[in-house]
């Protein structure tokens, strides 16, 4: 009580002529951090505007259509990389998505409260590792598993002449675009529980408890309380999530094959932006080469900012329901 | 709360600003040299400014940043040497200024796993290995290559072929080959990275290798020290005396020597199908460029000094880190060709000792 009234009477002093000299200074730095951050966006943009336009003038709208990629006859296109990125990022998300929710539901509903915080710091230790050793472990521990107890086995179980052959043909190694896909999997599952277990947390206990006492089930309570609550939050984080899927390029140059062109079976090795550009941009001498390699780092920024924008528009939908 | 992050903030900003004038003061230990490049020569460059470093105190910072920036960083004179695996050709030194020199020998294995089959058993020519990379040859026992092998029992095994997917010198060097050998390749060319008719990129040496143990039935390509550290169950190539040969120190140095350096201007010469008996076909030096007009000779000396020095009492540690030394005759023509670099007295500025 008195420690509450001493607030009122600090509030209602005059303020100090430091304590206003101090609130304009920490005024001015924020603003500096804010703009700062918006002009190194500005220049970035035009930096890769003007490094990339060697290739967009050359090329025209080709550039984002045409899956020809050949550094020999300086004749580059996008859409290879493009699709490439695209599918194994959507791919990413439907694996680890499910799991993520799990994960989470798992941890603020159903854990005992002793397994809580030993696994909650393992999902988040799994976000830190980085992105070089889900390569490497891609790469020499994954694809042989992968290749001997998943690949194979679909491969040879396929009829000649189907459909389904056509969609599984591959070098049988265990690289290629799934495996791409479910070792980007692996890395943004972590990362989507986290931020999923935190909204979790962030449900007011009288919320949940309510359902409770109305006679509801566990399962109901997670249906019908639980997720509609944090839906808002949740699209964020799994746009976030996609955007990482999006940009990772270590772990994925060292599993998808790195095959230029439009990828024809799920097993088929492929190429995406980040992947593309990790390549071949120590050697490029090239202006026409340099060039396409920026253009393609400023077609995935668009992908990107698209990304974003539409989990904004969804965020304003939900939030107008 | 505010209050004491930005005292800290101050105090930060403070003990900052009081440290630039004593890094200003900080007496320069010995000459530093920076070079970037290719980052295949980058652990042998290591070796050599390590043992430079402890009797002379001159100091090498190489980056290995790969050959088309080490190329793009000299051109910007950023740095006083840049490496590349990929020589520049005469006109495009001229251009620039430069002047490049071989400073050591490696060479390119192609590496196969096929179940009961050793290093080493497997012949083949430069085309046969051509018609595989491009996906005309599909399978182990294709009676062309049953043909060039008698006695070994090539398996009903589908060919996987693996490349490397990033640019680099060891592409290059394996193109320019199979440019050389096999008029079909022309559809694809050479360069440090190619649209690959077929098969898989893995990146890096290590990421081909990997793909290659992985693949039964697979072959690939590495850089010969790469192979030999790693025990990969390499192909016998056939030279253009006709002899099958192994990848060996001993042949790429075969390929070093019977290679006329002395006809080649700027030393551009890839060492492919060198004309020796023993001379491993795919072989190739990674070269060092540097500007003829030192703007500081105090720079270029030491670049030029450290090399000197590499060449004279570095051969050891090549070998034992499975590079090829340069042959004698070659390092004198280098060290000929050093008095083209001139600092701004139009004088060269370093002549090495006889």
């Amino acid at each position: 009580m008195t420690a509450d009234a001493s607030v009122l009477i600090a509030a209602d002093a005059p303020r100090s002529a430091r304590g206003t000299g101090l609130d304009r200074a920490f005024e001015i730095l924020c603003f500096t951090a804010a703009t700062f951050l918006l002009a190194a966006l500005g220049g970035l943009i035009v930096s890769l505007m003007i490094g990339g336009w060697p290739a967009f003038a050359h090329f025209g709208i080709g550039f984002f259509f045409s899956a020809e990629w050949d550094p020999v006859k300086e004749i580059y296109g996008a859409a290879g990389a493009v699709t490439g990125t695209l599918v194994t990022a959507t791919l990413a998300l439907i694996f680890a998505l499910p799991l993520a929710l799990g994960v989470a539901i798992f941890l603020v509903e159903l854990c005992p409260s002793r397994l809580r915080r030993p696994i909650g710091t393992a999902v988040e230790l799994l976000a830190g590792i980085p992105s070089i050793v889900y390569g490497m472990w891609g790469l020499f521990v994954f694809a042989p598993w992968f290749s001997k107890h998943v690949q194979m086995p679909i491969m040879m179980s396929a009829e000649p002449g189907t459909l389904w052959e056509t969609l599984t043909t591959g070098v049988p190694n265990g690289s290629g675009i799934l495996s791409a896909s479910l070792i980007l999997a692996v890395m943004i599952l972590p990362f989507m529980a986290a931020t999923l277990r935190e909204l979790f947390l962030t449900i007011p206990p009288q919320v949940r408890e309510s359902a409770y006492g109305l006679g509801s089930t566990t399962f109901e309570v997670i249906d019908k309380v639980s997720l509609p609550y944090i839906r808002t939050g949740a699209i964020g984080a799994v746009m976030l999530g996609l955007g990482r899927a999006l940009g990772e390029t270590m772990a994925v140059t060292f599993i998808i094959g790195n095959s230029h062109g439009f990828p024809t079976s799920m097993f088929a090795s492929g190429s995406t932006i980040a992947s593309t550009i990790a390549n071949e941009f120590a050697e490029a001498t090239g202006v026409l080469h340099t060039s396409s390699l920026i253009a393609l780092g400023l077609v995935l920024f668009v992908i990107t900012f698209i990304v974003l924008a539409l989990a904004r528009v969804l965020i304003g939908k939900q939030a107008n329901l | 709360m505010f209050r004491k992050i930005v005292i800290a903030l101050t105090a930060c900003l403070a003990l900052s600003a009081c440290n630039r004038p004593e890094d200003a003061k900080a007496p320069s230990q010995g000459v530093q040299i920076a070079g970037a490049g290719a980052t295949f020569p980058a652990p042998l460059y290591a070796k050599w400014a390590e043992a430079q470093k402890a009797e002379t105190g001159l100091a090498l910072n190489y980056q290995a940043i790969g050959s088309g920036g080490g190329i793009k960083q000299i051109k910007a004179k950023t740095v006083a040497f840049g490496a590349s695996d990929k020589p520049l050709k005469p006109e495009e030194l001229d251009e620039a200024g430069l002047i490049q020199f071989p400073t050591v020998i490696g060479g390119v294995v192609p590496v196969v796993n096929i179940p009961g089959i050793a290093g080493g058993q497997i012949k083949l020519t430069g085309p046969q290995l051509a018609d595989i990379y491009l996906g005309n040859t599909k399978k182990w026992n294709d009676p062309a290559l049953v043909a060039a092998n008698p006695g070994v029992a090539l398996p009903d095994l589908p060919i996987t072929v693996i490349h490397r997917s990033d640019g680099s010198g060891t592409s290059f060097l394996f193109t320019s080959y199979l440019t050389a050998v096999a008029p079909k390749w022309a559809v694809v060319g050479a360069n440090d990275a190619v649209k690959w008719p077929t098969g898989q990129g893995g990146k890096g040496n290590d990421g081909v290798a990997g793909f290659v143990k992985q693949t039964p039935g697979s072959i690939g390509y590495v850089e010969y020290a790469f192979a030999k550290m790693n025990n990969m169950a390499h192909v016998r190539l056939q030279n253009p005396s006709g002899n099958f040969v192994e990848p060996t120190a001993g042949s790429f140095a075969a390929a070093a020597a019977s290679a006329d350096w002395s006809k080649a201007p700027g030393f551009y010469l890839l060492l492919l199908n060198a004309p020796g008996t023993d001379a491993w076909p795919i072989t190739g030096a990674t070269f060092a460029l540097m500007h003829k007009s030192q703007p500081d000779a105090a720079t270029g000396k030491a670049v030029l000094a450290f090399f000197d020095g590499a060449f004279r009492k570095g051969d050891e540690a090549a070998n034992a880190l499975a590079y090829v030394p340069l042959p004698a005759d070659l390092k004198a023509q280098i060290r000929s060709s050093w008095s083209a670099i001139v600092g701004p007295d139009g004088k060269p500025v370093f002549t090495p000792a006889p």
